[in-house]
């Protein structure tokens, strides 16, 4: 036995925000009064039944949960080995899980008397939510967003843009997601008396990665009391794709101390580990950016790599803090799927199951394609299916126009 | 321990007037020229020099800095570069006090022990980094008081009265008090309201209390100078920098000399200042 393990894989973050050595508070001291300030706003927010109490009743009537569990009958016996199941967080009103935490953020920015939200976005799927729950609530909302992602993603900025929100194209750096945190940051540090900003995924300073994994993590309750249901036992496996990585540990926190559970993350290895990719883990080292210590992808200086990802979502040189921890305590297996690899998933699963994953999705599908096989047919996988793939349609028939 | 900096500021009081601080990118827009801007610098009138690290991710920055960063890292600016370049400096200088400032990541992957011994063998006096708050302060700024290099905070409008305690409790050298919430770049500060902040950061420590953020032109140089210790020029000496350079972003034989005039004549301004009251 490890004497380093943590008797719980579940306690994090300490008071200061660190998951062992991962994590902390790395900001501008222009932020940091105001970081405090949501720290206490989000504890106390959080002990509040009331809060609880309407948090739950926009889940059920707004978003539309508990999202199903599904047997996916047709994929199970397509490849021929573990029971597959989907947690079907595409089913959320707006097609993903990113509405779980931007619910629980907007209600935050509403306790604290925020009126302006801001958001980065990578994909568009956390500026939809975002987008729609400004809507919902009367509030102004913001969304940045890289050139280049506004140009893959256009059918989610229309969206966003009829919701009423406003989409800024980033164009410094690399004009993708980690340029649209920047840019959201850079705003925030000027806007800080009267904004809110709602980070989309379990990174940034404390307490972000706790308060959007605690927001997600009903996505694993859900689960085990669903798997329950269906088969009268915890599931054997889960697998979930990770860029930040909130949908991954929405599903695997409720998990992590119930050790019979193996648990797989996918990142996307863009054209291969050995060339340009999103793989922190896989291909990064421990750094410090955009507020928190965690793997990035960086050269010899410290200076940060362009990621590279046929999914916009996962196309971020980082990953969130919580799960270099469970890389470095190896509770989770952190494996990478290829943008090929995705695009053949994406294709199966339309085919077998009649269900269009998102890009970012379809990598949790390919390395579903290569475990399952492996495993009994007795044992119990559960895949989070954490967001639809109708925003990629375009992009997607363009490159099998291409490869034609 | 008494540093340059400490030594400049006792200096500049028996002058009876405030420091003018320039702010320039490390490597831009390539190394040599680089070098021979800042050698520049303490003739056209500056008191104390920032050094800019470049990082590929300055989210405290506005389009001119992130710009200039950029060109610096294109040119093959490192931060092993950025020391040696120091080291270059102090062999012609060894009075006017070297502050770097940046971002903690290239620090940490270069390695906190390791960069703090060659940062005060190469002649670094202090550093600044936006993104070390107080409540990170064991992964530098405690090491780097250790190795006798003063560790600079940034003091903001959003830093109240409760918490200056903590942003003062271990600041050596000198506060930078940021005239505006945001970025490098981008607003003007309000003198009265800056004068308000000085004296209210003055009432928790006697270190001498700097203000940049904002500050373009002489006249406004002077204006803070008059209500702070220093006033900090940055945006204003790389936008020069920057319109000096070729289509290509490549130095032209005006590209020192537009520099060391802005520095002279932004020095004029702070040199004119009333001393400002104690």
């Amino acid at each position: 036995m490890n004497p380093n393990l943590p008797n719980s894989f579940r306690s994090g973050p300490d008071d200061r925000g660190h998951f062992g050595v991962f994590g902390g508070r790395f900001v501008a001291e222009t932020l940091m009064p105001l970081i405090l300030e949501l720290e206490k706003a989000y504890t106390a927010a959080k002990a509040d039944p009331a809060f609880q109490a309407e948090m739950n009743g926009y889940l059920t009537h707004y978003v539309g949960r508990p999202s199903p569990l599904y047997f996916a009958e047709r994929l199970t016996e397509h490849l021929g080995g573990a029971k597959i199941y989907f947690k079907r967080e595409e089913l959320n009103h707006t097609g993903s899980h990113k509405v779980n935490n931007v619910l629980g953020q907007i209600m935050v920015a509403r306790r604290m008397g925020k009126k302006r939200i801001i958001a980065e976005t990578g994909a568009g799927q956390h500026g939809v939510a975002t987008a729609t729950l400004c809507a919902r609530f009367g509030l102004e909302c913001i969304v940045y967003m890289g050139a280049v992602d506004v140009a893959r993603q256009a059918p989610n900025v229309f969206r966003m843009e009829m919701l009423g929100a406003r989409v800024v194209p980033v164009q410094s750096g690399t004009r993708t997601l980690k340029d649209a945190m920047n840019e959201a940051l850079r705003d925030w540090v000027t806007n800080v008396h009267d904004t809110f900003y709602c980070i989309g995924t379990v990174a940034g300073p404390h307490p972000y990665p706790m308060m959007v994994r605690d927001f997600q993590s009903i996505i694993g309750v859900e689960t085990r009391s669903q798997m329950q249901e269906a088969e009268g036992r915890l599931p054997d496996s889960l697998v979930a794709c990770i860029g930040g990585g909130s949908n991954a540990i929405g599903l695997f926190h409720p998990f992590l101390d119930d050790p019979g559970v193996e648990i797989f993350g996918v990142e996307a290895a863009g054209h291969g580990l050995t060339q340009l990719h999103a793989a922190s883990i896989a291909g990064g080292r421990a750094g410090v950016l955009h507020g928190n210590r965690t793997y990035l992808l960086m050269d010899d200086d410290g200076q940060i790599q362009d990621a590279h990802s046929i999914s916009a979502g996962l196309d971020y040189p980082g990953i969130g803090p919580e799960h270099s921890w469970l890389y470095e305590t190896k509770r989770v297996t952190y494996l990478s799927a290829t943008d090929d690899e995705a695009l053949a998933a994406f294709e199966l699963l339309s085919r077998q199951e009649g269900i269009i994953p998102a890009l970012e999705t379809a990598h949790a599908i390919a390395k579903v394609m290569e475990l399952a096989p492996k495993r009994p047919k007795d044992h119990l996988m559960v895949v989070n299916l954490s967001g639809r793939g109708d925003k990629d349609i375009p992009q997607v028939a363009e490159i099998l126009r291409g490869k034609k | 321990m008494t540093t340059r900096i400490d030594a400049r500021f006792a200096e500049l009081k028996k002058q009876g007037r405030s420091a003018f601080v320039t702010f320039l990118m490390a490597g831009d827009p390539d190394p040599a020229t680089s070098l021979a801007i800042v050698e520049a610098l303490p003739k056209a009138g500056a008191d104390i020099i920032e050094i800019g690290m470049p990082f590929t991710d300055p989210m405290a920055d506005g389009p001119a800095i992130q710009a200039a960063g950029l060109r610096a890292l294109k040119a093959g600016m490192t931060l092993a570069k950025t020391l040696a370049m120091v080291r270059a400096f102090r062999q012609g200088d060894n009075a006017t006090p070297l502050v770097l400032m940046g971002y903690y990541n290239p620090i940490y992957i270069y390695g906190v022990d390791r960069f703090l011994v060659d940062a005060k063998s190469a002649g670094v006096d202090g550093l600044i980094i936006v993104d070390l708050p107080p409540e990170e302060d064991a992964e530098l700024c405690l090491p780097a008081m250790k190795a006798g290099i003063n560790f600079i905070r940034l003091a903001t409008p959003t830093t109240d009265d409760k918490r200056l305690p903590a942003v003062l409790a271990n600041t050596s050298g000198f506060v930078y008090y940021v005239s505006i919430t945001g970025i490098t770049g981008s607003a003007s500060a309000n003198t009265a309201a800056v004068g308000e902040a000085v004296a209210r950061i003055k009432r928790h420590t006697r270190l001498p209390v700097c203000v940049g953020f904002g500050i373009r032109t002489a006249e406004a140089a002077r204006e803070i100078a008059e209500n702070s210790d220093g006033a900090v020029v940055g945006t204003a000496l790389v936008d020069a920098l920057a319109a000096s350079l070729d289509a290509a972003d490549h130095a032209t034989v005006n590209t020192v000399g537009a520099v060391a005039d802005l520095v002279a004549s932004l020095a004029q301004g702070v040199r004119g200042a009333k001393q400002a009251a104690e």
